[in-house]
Order: structure tokens, then C-alpha cells, then sequence
């Protein structure tokens, strides 16, 4: 039996995670970073368009603040977050692109006087302010009122991830590559670490740590069409759950207007942000019609919905791989393209053939809209750690902080990934140099050979099942049945149906009996993980009976907040269970800085009001028509809340100062 | 119209001692647009389980699914079986980098070395204080950083190097445009002559014989070529 042990242990080595191990690291903690492949591989890569943080540098986001950000993303998730988690995350934003700029990310810089951009199709001149040249650039994304997204053309996350990496080895962070945390070992509701399988060897090791951090990203991979990366199984989210953890708003799914057919690689809300627009078969362009005030750059749940909506309409174009429609950004120019979202083209060239720079109809991209994001995960306090097993942190897109409710802005994700990194990383930090480990060395080898036998029980099974057929099979059903539009019929049929291939993955049979590097091994161990990942959405979709955010139903149109402003919470109680228990966490509309209200975008009218939206706002308004001095202190007498490492220090800004 | 295709594939596990290198073949339908990970993804599937290749982004972004197709380096989410006129199409692992298994190589290893022996992170020049406004940098010169940054670490241009085939500690044309990455930003304080302290041996910059077959494969298009010659001008003053 192979033992190690770290004070600090983190899975997952993407942004999140290896910024986390920045902050313990430097608190002088020994920590490890596990990662299913080289970490500068993660899917933080793949995030092209870029980071919200309200610098204000460029002209087009003058007066931009914490406050903008803020209500901005409160809007954005339907009043869903946790406005005390927003608030953290708007104040700490700022800190954090500049320090990543001092770690080498080369965002892109503004250059005083006038530019050419395109905005609502039409060529325009902006002037940026000479005070400004070479800060950060920001362009514009759906749902915000100010341009406030800094890039690097649209290789973003690969640039912060590589710049991040970088930090982590000049610290001699410990990371560990193709290494699986495969269960966590845990006694009395508190966590000691991790079972850990080694995708090289097919060794078990148990990773013993004062405290133990899951930044294992999203789970998208559940459905048939995503744009998440091959990795993205939601395995960090079952261990947590096999393990008692609560898992939250895993119903809350986001869709992504604009992956391109059939692949469903992403094509950029920047390229929308940038000025390119949607088109129907008709080469018009449509979605002024929905959304008079944003237009293409509404957020994202209401743009996707609004496409399919348009598609049945029929005014989708047809091809092979069903009806889609276009992304025009050949009115931006070849120069811009070739600048700033050149993978677009290289992906829309490589994979389509169709070179968007090309002028006309001809350059168009098919696209539709895809699973993208996932807002839900392990329910954390705002410090991070699991509202119900202590010592288990999370965050990044694993982790339900939570920041995004039930839609995420587009740029706050690769944003939220290195803030929680340092907020959250901050507060495990504390936790791992407060406490130490009292753990039997009976309960780490009873775990590591719970998990020793049960690879031998995989490999033993001798059934008529197969193991692939099941996963497609739960991939279709969670596309069908639980995707943009959702219904009680096809959900009570979802959960019903995933039950069952759960049940029938214990009936399969592993045609290699090798233990070590044996691919079809490995899906007999993720699948079963996956579809419980998949009851958690499936069933919490089904008995959420309204609509909020992403997470729409056709059978219950309005967003409840008189019922349903609550998180939902799925948790696993029994390891034979078919599917989650359920329950739900109240939101306080009466401790909110921003009471429930209309997003400004969006259908109208469609709101089930809750009384105490209007009397929590009242108060608000009272207290800023009492409120003599600044916005800081205004937001203080709001809905106070904390930060650590001192990062709720105000951020300067061009022209303002510290106003 | 669809056709049958065939890929020939390396099978070989090194850690088992029974296993011998041996090639599979499998024969497949083409479907519209199927890219190397489709095709992979269905073998696996439904021909040979056992099939190990390394895939992530499938999106040509994250560098990890290197392969020998057709005896070019490339990346294999990004090569469409189109491409292959008689849809003969023949796989092998990069070579240089460790075998783990069939067409799954040790590209993590080789390239946290090469960070580690060129120390491929900002020294700054000062500590910084986040709440400020940042330092500003020249657009040109933040595009001109960006450039070099865009590599992706997927070992093409070391699996297309006969010096990385013969030196086992040479750093490859990815090392050399790291350093080059460095040495151009601002905001890190190193001079030539740290640099060279770094590189300047066989082993880094002089170890290029500019055979340049890393720039023909690069998947990046990075400017690998000029920006050896640029380091090697530098480190001969430094």
C-alpha cells in the first residue's frame, strides 16, 4: 500500500487549481497539483475571448467599476448568484488581470487616438484617450453595459494558463500529470485527501492532506454535443458526491450561441463582441427583432434560446446534421480577423473549410447553439470550502461559489477561475496551516482498498452490457431531454432512463483484463461517475418548476421568484441509490444589495414576483437616498462582506483614481 | 459519397513485458468532415478497445495529440482523413518523446524539463503592486510577446529535430522561442547574459544545426526560423 502525504493537495491543474497552489505555496505550504494530463493542456486553454475585470481603461468602458461588474453579473445569472460571492469576485477581478500581467500574459494594449471598430454593422471611429496608451484593451461581450473583457486576441486562457504555469514551476509547486483522483478518502463528514490512480502505471496511491481542493472544471461532457474538452467528465464532482459532498445547480446548464457544425468547437461570443452578428437562412439578421436593446449581445441563455427559436420559425438552414444558422463576422475585415480572432479562422478553415475573412455570404460560419458551461457544482461557503464536509474545498468551474446562478456572463468564467484561485486559495491556505492530520492509517488503507477492489470487481463482471453503448446512450438522452428547452414529460423520462443505464453499468463486461493503461478500464469507472453526475442535472432539472437563467421550462415559462429563489441541492445518500436525494437552500432577498427584478433583457412580464423583492428594495432605496459618502461605504451599509490578503483595497483607475 | 478508409496504427505497451511492437489496421466509413479524432474516437469505440492516443481540446489548441501521420509530425485533431487521397492513413507515436503506449506519448515530462533547464517564467523586475494601475506596454511590443506566446507545447518541432533526436537535453526550437519569448518582455529583468547563462551551449541555442524542420511543422506557424537566428546574434554578443 503506497502512502504520501502533502499539506496541501489539489486536483485538477487548470487556472483554479494551479492558482490556488500559487497562494498556499507561497503561505509555505507543501502542496501537490494533480492533473489528468500536462497541465498547460487543461481546458482553461480553451477559453478564447477573454476576462472581465472593470479596468475602465478604454473609452468604451469609462465609468466601468466594481458596481457595473456587479449588477451586470447579478442580472446575468437571474438573480441566482450569490451577490455576496459576486461582490468578492467584481473587487478582486481588477487585482488579479494585473497580476497576471506582471506574470507575462501580453494582454492586448490599447493605442491612443482613433480606431476603427464595428459596431451594430456599421463601421465607427472611437478615440481612445492618449492618458490610456499601453493599458489593457477590453472588448465587448453579451450582457454587459460597459466593453469590459481583456484579451489576448483569442488564445486568452492559453496565454493565462501558460503565464500561470509558469508562476507555479518559477515556485516549485509540485505537479503531478496524468495522475486521477478517483475517490477522497473521508471520515466523520471531514476530508483527508484523495485515492489516486496513476494513468501511466494504473498504481493506486492514497494522497494523505491536511486539506484537499477539487478544481477539476465542468462536466459537459454528460451531453452528446458540447464544447468542452474530451476531460471534462464531472469525475471531480462524483468523487465529491460518492463522498457525501452537496452538490448545487447542477440543472443550471449553459449553451453557447455559437459553436461551430458539426464539430462543436467554440467560435467566441468575441467574435459577437467584436461586431459580427447572427444570420438565418435568409442572410437577415435577426435577432434585433427579440432583443431591440442588446441585440446580438444578449447573455447567452436568452441568444441560444432565441436562435432555436428562430430555427422553428423556419428560418434555420438546412444540412446533414439538422438546421443551424450563421455567424457573420466578414464585416469586421480581414485585417481585424487576422489579428484578433485568428483561431476562429484558423478553426473555421481547418475544420469547415470556409475562410471567414472571405467577403460575403461566403465567409459565414454554420453555427448552433451547444453546451458550454457548467454553473452548478460542489456547493461551497463563500471561503470555498464544502458547506458539508470539512476540510473538502472547491472552486473554478467544479465549484458552485456561487458567482454565475443560472447564467454565466461570458468572460467571467476564465475570470472566476484565477480570483477563486486566489480568494478561495487564500482561505484553504488558512484552513491547511491551521489544521492538522488526525487520520488512522486503517481508514487511508480501507479506502485505498475499497477502491483496489473494486477496479478487480470492475474487471470482473461478466455481463452483456457495453459499456460505450451506455455512455452514448446517456450523452443522447441528456441532448434530448434535458437541453435548452426542457419539459417534464422528457425529464421524468431522463431520469428514469439514466437510472437504468446506471443500474445496467453493473452488468457490463471489461473485454481487457489488464490493469494498467487499458483505456475501456478507465470508461468502466468514469461512466458510472458521469451518469450520477447526470441524475444530479436530470433530476434537479425536472423538479425545479420554473424558468430562471439557462434552465428553462416550456411547461413552467416564469421565473418563480415567489417558489423557487433557492439553490437546488442533489447529494448522494446511499452508494446503491439510482438516483440523488434532493432538497433545496434558501436565498435572502432581504440581506441582497440587488433585489429581484428585470433582467433588461430577455422576455417581459414573465416574473412571479416575490413580496419581498419590493420591500427588500424599498429599503435599498431608502438607504441610498439616507447615504451621505462614497459608493464603498454605501456598499458596506448594503450587504457587507469580506475578503482576505487584503484585496478588498480599492483599485485604481485612469482618471479616477481610487474614486 | 462515403468510402472505407483504413488506418494503420502502432500497438505497443513498454511497460508490459509480453508486448511486442506490432501494427493494427482498422477499417472504418468515412463520414463528412471527420478529423483524425473522430475517426480514433470511433475505433475505440467499436473496434479496439485498447487503443491508447492521447486527445483533449480536439480544437488544435491545447497540443496534445501529436502523432507521425504519414511519416509528418502533426496534430491529429486537426488532420482531416479527407485529406488522403487513397484513405490509406498510417499512424505512428512522436518519436523523442517516451513512449507510453500505441500512440500515447510522454510530451508532459520532456516539456516540464525544458520549462525547468530554461527557467520559462517572468523574473520581474520589481514586485507589484495589484491594486495600481498596471505598467504599460507598447502595443506593438505586447503583440510581438503574443506571438511567441501562441506556442502550444505540442512537441512537433522536437519530434521534427535531428539534434533533439541525437541530444537527449537539447531544448528544442520550443525552448529557444520561449527564451526569445522572455527576452522581449517587458516586464521580465534578465539581460543577455542571464539568458545565456541559460542557453548558451550545445544544449540550447548553439545545439541548432537550422535543419528548420520544426518551423515546417510547427501548427502555430510560429516565425521558429528568425527567432533561433535572433537568440543565436544574441547570445554570440552576450
Amino acid at each position: 500500500m503506497k502512502i504520501k502525504y502533502t499539506e496541501a493537495l489539489i486536483i485538477g491543474g487548470g487556472l483554479a487549481g494551479l492558482r490556488s497552489a500559487i497562494a498556499t505555496t507561497k503561505k509555505g505550504l507543501d502542496t501537490i497539483v494533480l492533473s489528468l494530463v500536462p497541465v498547460k493542456r487543461s481546458h482553461s486553454a480553451a477559453a478564447q475571448g477573454g476576462m472581465q475585470a472593470s479596468l475602465a481603461n478604454s473609452v468604451m468602458g469609462e465609468g466601468d467599476n466594481e458596481d457595473v461588474h456587479f449588477a451586470d453579473t447579478v442580472k446575468g445569472s437571474d438573480w441566482g448568484c450569490d451577490q455576496e460571492v459576486a461582490r468578492m469576485f467584481v473587487q478582486t477581478a481588477p487585482k488579479a488581470i494585473r497580476e497576471l500581467a506582471s506574470w507575462g500574459v501580453p494582454w492586448t494594449r490599447i493605442k491612443g487616438g482613433n480606431r476603427e471598430v464595428v459596431i451594430n454593422t456599421k463601421r465607427t471611429t472611437i478615440k481612445e484617450r492618449d492618458e490610456a496608451h499601453g493599458l489593457i484593451n477590453a472588448r465587448d461581450f453579451g450582457g454587459t453595459k460597459k466593453w469590459r473583457t481583456c484579451y489576448t486576441a483569442d488564445a486568452t486562457g492559453h496565454t493565462m494558463l501558460y503565464a500561470v504555469t509558469n508562476e507555479a514551476m518559477r515556485l516549485g509547486v509540485v505537479i503531478e500529470d496524468k495522475k486521477e483522483a478517483i475517490s477522497l478518502i473521508t471520515e466523520n463528514s471531514q476530508c483527508y485527501g484523495a485515492i489516486v490512480r496513476d494513468l501511466k502505471t494504473g498504481e493506486l496511491t492514497a494522497y494523505v492532506a491536511k486539506g484537499t481542493l477539487i478544481a477539476t472544471g465542468g462536466y459537459g461532457r454528460i451531453y452528446k454535443q458540447s464544447t468542452n474538452a474530451t476531460i471534462c467528465k464531472g469525475t471531480g464532482h462524483a468523487i465529491a458526491l460518492e463522498a457525501g459532498a452537496y452538490l448545487a445547480n447542477m440543472e443550471a446548464v449553459q449553451f453557447h450561441p455559437t459553436p461551430i457544425v458539426p464539430s462543436g468547437i467554440l467560435l467566441t461570443e468575441g467574435c459577437r463582441g467584436d461586431g459580427g452578428v447572427l444570420r438565418d437562412k435568409d442572410g437577415y439578421r435577426f435577432m434585433p427583432d427579440y432583443e431591440p436593446e442588446k441585440k446580438d449581445l444578449a447573455s447567452r441563455d436568452v441568444v441560444s434560446r432565441r436562435m432555436l427559436e428562430h430555427i422553428k420559425k423556419g428560418k434555420g438552414v438546412k444540412s446533414p446534421y439538422g438546421d443551424h444558422l450563421w455567424l457573420d463576422i466578414s464585416i469586421l475585415g480581414r485585417e481585424h480577423i487576422e489579428k484578433n480572432l485568428r483561431d476562429v479562422q484558423d478553426i473555421s478553415k481547418t475544420f469547415n473549410g470556409i475562410d471567414p475573412a472571405d467577403e460575403g455570404k461566403k465567409g459565414w460560419m454554420p453555427v448552433l447553439p451547444m453546451q458550454h458551461y457548467s454553473m452548478g457544482g460542489i456547493r461551497v461557503t463563500p471561503k470555498g470550502e464544502s458547506v458539508n464536509i470539512k476540510g473538502l474545498f472547491a472552486c473554478g468551474e467544479a465549484a458552485c461559489w456561487d458567482l454565475h446562478g443560472f447564467n454565466r456572463l461570458g468572460g467571467n468564467s476564465v475570470s472566476e477561475t484565477v480570483v477563486a484561485g486566489m480568494i478561495i486559495g487564500d482561505y484553504f491556505a488558512d484552513f491547511c496551516s491551521r489544521n492538522d492530520i488526525v487520520i488512522g492509517t486503517t481508514v487511508v488503507e480501507e479506502e485505498l482498498k475499497r477502491q483496489d477492489d473494486y477496479i478487480n470487481y470492475l474487471l470482473s463482471l461478466d455481463g452483456d452490457e457495453k459499456i460505450y453503448d451506455i455512455k452514448d446512450r446517456m450523452r443522447i438522452i441528456m441532448q434530448d431531454k434535458v437541453g435548452i428547452f426542457r419539459n417534464g414529460k422528457d425529464l421524468d423520462d431522463a431520469v428514469r432512463e439514466l437510472s437504468e443505464l446506471l443500474e445496467k453499468t453493473k452488468h457490463i463486461t471489461v473485454e481487457n483484463k489488464c490493469r494498467l493503461l487499458n483505456p475501456e478500464l478507465e470508461e468502466a469507472y468514469k461512466v458510472p461517475m458521469m451518469l450520477k453526475v447526470a441524475l444530479c442535472v436530470a433530476k434537479g432539472a425536472r423538479d425545479r418548476t420554473e424558468s430562471r437563467g439557462a434552465h428553462y421550462r416550456e411547461d413552467y415559462l416564469k421565473r418563480d421568484d415567489k417558489n423557487w429563489l433557492n439553490k437546488t441541492i442533489t447529494y448522494w445518500e446511499n452508494p446503491d441509490d439510482l438516483e440523488p436525494s434532493i432538497k433545496y437552500e434558501p436565498l435572502d432577498i432581504m440581506k441582497m444589495e440587488m433585489p429581484p427584478a428585470f433582467r433588461g433583457y430577455g422576455r417581459k412580464g414573465q416574473t412571479i414576483e416575490n413580496p419581498l423583492s419590493k420591500k427588500r428594495q424599498d429599503e435599498v432605496d431608502r438607504i441610498k437616498a439616507e447615504h451621505k459618502g462614497d459608493r464603498y461605504e454605501l456598499q458596506e451599509k448594503l450587504m457587507p462582506y469580506d475578503l482576505p490578503n487584503g484585496y478588498k483595497a480599492k483599485n485604481e483607475r485612469l482618471g479616477v483614481s481610487y474614486e | 459519397m462515403s468510402r472505407e478508409i483504413t488506418i494503420t496504427a502502432l500497438k505497443y505497451n513498454p511497460s508490459d513485458k509480453n508486448s511486442k511492437p506490432t501494427f493494427a489496421e482498422y477499417k472504418l466509413t468515412e463520414t463528412p468532415g471527420m478529423t483524425l479524432y473522430i475517426a480514433l474516437t470511433k475505433i475505440k469505440a467499436s473496434i479496439d478497445h485498447d487503443l491508447s492516443s492521447d486527445f483533449v481540446c480536439r480544437a488544435g489548441i491545447c497540443g496534445a495529440c501529436g502523432m507521425v501521420i504519414n511519416g509528418k509530425p502533426r496534430l491529429a485533431c486537426k488532420t482531416l482523413t479527407s485529406e488522403f487521397k487513397d484513405g490509406k492513413i498510417e499512424l505512428l507515436p512522436l518519436p523523442t518523446f517516451k513512449l507510453i503506449k500505441d500512440l500515447s506519448v510522454d510530451t508532459g515530462s520532456w516539456m516540464k524539463n525544458m520549462s525547468i533547464r530554461v527557467n520559462s517564467w517572468i523574473e520581474a523586475k520589481e514586485q507589484i503592486d495589484i491594486n495600481k494601475i498596471e505598467k504599460r506596454v507598447e502595443p506593438e511590443v505586447a503583440q510581438e510577446v503574443f506571438e511567441l506566446d501562441r506556442c502550444i507545447e505540442c512537441g512537433l518541432c522536437v519530434a521534427s529535430c535531428s539534434t533533439a533526436i541525437m541530444r537527449k537535453d537539447f531544448v528544442g526550437a520550443v525552448g529557444l522561442n520561449r527564451v526569445a519569448r522572455f527576452q522581449i518582455d517587458p516586464h521580465d529583468k534578465r539581460t543577455d547574459s542571464d539568458f545565456y547563462e541559460l542557453i548558451g551551449d550545445d544544449e540550447g541555442i548553439f545545439g541548432c544545426m537550422s535543419l528548420l524542420a520544426c518551423e515546417d511543422h510547427c501548427p502555430k506557424n510560429l516565425p521558429l526560423q528568425s527567432k533561433i537566428a535572433y537568440m543565436r546574434r544574441k547570445m554570440v554578443k552576450a
